[in-house]
């Protein structure tokens, strides 16, 4: 019982065995709470204009008026970001973890229902052939013609997916996933088509879009998003024990009373809210949804009990941290998220993978 | 910012034929946007520039609010401008929903690529800044540099004119090249020559055989440095290329990117440079 009075990070990594390794993953829930605030916090108090959050906070509490500036940077600017930051870290983190339990296999990713390239697809079609909407349409979705498209494609790709692989009310993850490379380069050919059909501007929109940004985080935005997000994550900790006995084969789960199909069913649509929901908001934002669950099965153990919650945790607080760097690296210009993303993740991933090559083999 | 919000209010109200204070701390989001407040004498109430904002050389020394369509809010915020003069276009519309917000003049300017689109978009940046004068003065001067090369080159008989081919990039030996309706198109006319590609709008990756069948005397291109554009020899070398007249000529012409395409004060020169570089002894 060394590890329970001496819970430092150096021993989260060793082998517990299983009950000390709940009791761990516990206290890294209260941790990881610890850091989302904090995360919250800087990156309130933090950005590339210098007003002050303790003074703001000071003049709001003693009921004295804010400036325009404190009000629109703090209260329009940097909490709907913070807000919508938080909820696509932990929607694409909890995916991923969804995923790669529902898949088995540890590189499985939100992209595998089909959400990313669907999603990509709807933005660029919007981004190209927005103009050719009629008006009465245009201004209704204004600014969201693009979120939106997004949301569409992503979401019906995964229903095309789901039919695909839907054989006899039985869902077959394999095939899904070969159906979901035809698809993606399905999405890819005709997203080449519109490519080649943009001009200049419109590329450029694309290329910005696919790199991922929370600049364009609003109150609307953050409140769609939420609920949907939410129930999602909500959702999804039921699916946890589902997922614990699956992690046996399909055969298996099914007798032990697990509802294999449903279960499926659950996992597939609240990945595919979440994520759409994530992408249509902020774009492509990459490696979340593999780094998160990877590093807290490392931690942790894979028990889909504490693993969802955490990564839920985990994800958010990462990208309000990669968030910070994005707004502040080369203020008063922006990084795309999608860029810090990758950069941090892909490395830490390698990492990952050379020091524990047996965990993936296995 | 409030102060001088607080100020612009009240020397509205105080007298509304009193010229209210000019403002000071200007943004100015794009190339020939920033070449014209140079132009005009206003370079010193510049606080910040985009991206695209690289001449003259002083516009380099200012803080950089990034991309013009993917401007971040709190990032144009950080600098505190009391006006923001923008090309068309700037984006995203959440960011300029902010600006609304935090009551921060945005003036956008129209898009134009021939003469007149030059002189308009110094009009309009002369009144944002309040120097109609100077505007006025720097449009004449522009006015008859730019006659001067209508005039040069109308003097072309039709048979001469060179068509001209403007290549954007050549990445992976696969041919970006411009039709109508853009910058390029603009001062390749301009400069008395006639777009080899005139069937599409914009800039599009073109298959060899459509280059070989335009059929261009000259290869256009901006001159970036370093090694992103392909060698003459290289670029000549193409298959797309080999068989045109350009080829055939070693005609390439290199020309910087703002200064070709920007639309600004230097144009009138840029055409004219192009001009001679296209018939000698022009």
């Amino acid at each position: 019982m060394v590890a329970l009075s001496e819970p430092s990070p150096h021993n989260l990594t060793d082998q517990a065995r299983p009950l000390d390794r709940r009791i761990l993953a516990r206290r890294l829930s209260v941790l990881l709470v610890g850091l989302l605030a904090i995360a919250v916090v800087v990156n309130l108090a933090l950005g590339a204009s210098d007003i002050s959050l303790w003074g703001a906070l000071g003049k709001f509490l003693s009921g004295e008026e804010l400036t325009t500036l404190e009000r629109v940077v703090l209260w329009d600017i940097r909490l709907p970001r913070i807000i919508l930051c938080v909820l696509v870290g932990a929607a694409l983190a909890v995916s991923g973890a969804v995923m790669q339990g529902l898949f088995r296999n540890p590189l499985a990713d939100p992209g595998l229902v089909g959400v990313g390239a669907g999603a990509g697809l709807g933005a660029i079609i919007s981004i190209v052939l927005g103009g050719l909407l009629p008006v009465g349409l245009q201004s209704l979705f204004g600014s969201y013609v693009t979120p939106v498209a997004a949301f569409v494609g992503g979401w019906g790709s995964t229903l095309v997916l789901y039919r695909v692989s839907t054989r006899g009310g039985r869902t077959s993850v394999a095939t899904m996933l070969l159906a979901g490379i035809a698809l993606g380069a399905l999405a890819g050919a005709v997203s080449g088509i519109l490519v080649y059909m943009a001009d200049d501007q419109q590329l450029r929109d694309l290329t910005f879009w696919s790199m991922g940004s929370l600049a364009g985080a609003t109150w609307e935005k953050s409140m769609i998003a939420g609920p949907v997000i939410l129930l999602a994550i909500a959702g999804s900790t039921w699916l946890a024990h589902g997922l614990n006995c699956l992690a046996l084969g399909e055969a298996a789960a099914a007798h032990m009373g697990i509802p294999v199909q449903r279960m499926k069913n659950a996992a597939i649509f609240s990945v595919a809210a979440a994520t759409g929901v994530a992408v249509a908001a902020t774009g492509g934002i990459g490696f979340v949804g593999i780094v998160v669950p990877h590093v807290l099965r490392l931690a942790t153990g894979p028990d889909h009990g504490t693993l969802l919650p955490n990564a839920a945790l985990l994800g958010g607080a990462l990208l309000l941290g990669a968030d910070l760097i994005s707004r502040t690296i080369i203020a008063p210009a922006e990084l795309p998220i999608g860029i810090v993303t990758a950069v941090l993740g892909a490395p830490v991933f390698l990492w990952i993978l050379l020091k524990r090559r047996g965990l993936v083999d296995q | 910012m409030r102060r001088t919000l607080l100020a612009a209010s009240l020397s509205a109200l105080l007298c509304s034929s009193l010229a209210a204070q000019a403002a000071d701390r200007v943004l100015s989001i794009g190339g020939s946007v920033t070449e014209i407040i140079y132009a005009l004498g206003a370079g010193d109430r510049l606080i910040a520039r985009d991206t695209t904002s690289t001449y003259p050389e002083a516009a380099n020394d200012l803080p950089d609010v990034g991309y013009i369509r993917a401007l971040s809010p709190e990032g144009v915020l950080s600098v505190d401008p009391d006006l923001i003069i923008s090309e068309a276009g700037a984006g995203p519309v959440e960011t300029l929903e902010v600006l609304t917000r935090a009551e921060i003049p945005f003036v956008e300017v129209p898009d134009g690529f021939d003469g007149a689109g030059i002189l308009a978009k110094v009009a309009a940046v002369g009144t944002a800044l309040e120097l109609e004068e100077e505007a006025a003065e720097l449009a004449e001067d522009l006015r008859t540099g730019l006659d001067a090369v209508a005039a040069k080159t109308a003097s072309l008989p039709e048979s001469e004119r060179k068509r001209v081919l403007f290549i954007l990039s050549t990445r992976g030996g696969r041919i970006m090249a411009s039709g109508t309706h853009t910058a390029a198109d603009g001062i390749i006319r301009m400069a008395g020559g006639i777009n080899a590609l005139s069937d599409f709008e914009g800039y599009k990756l073109m298959t060899d055989e459509a280059i070989s069948r335009a059929a261009p005397e000259v290869i256009l291109m901006m001159d970036r440095g370093g090694d992103h554009g392909a060698p003459d020899a290289e670029l000549l070398a193409l298959p797309a290329i080999v068989t045109t007249p350009a080829a055939k000529t070693k005609s390439v012409v290199r020309m910087n990117g703002l200064y070709l395409l920007g639309f600004g004060p230097r144009t009138a020169d840029a055409a004219m440079d192009l001009a001679r570089a296209l018939y000698e002894g022009l």
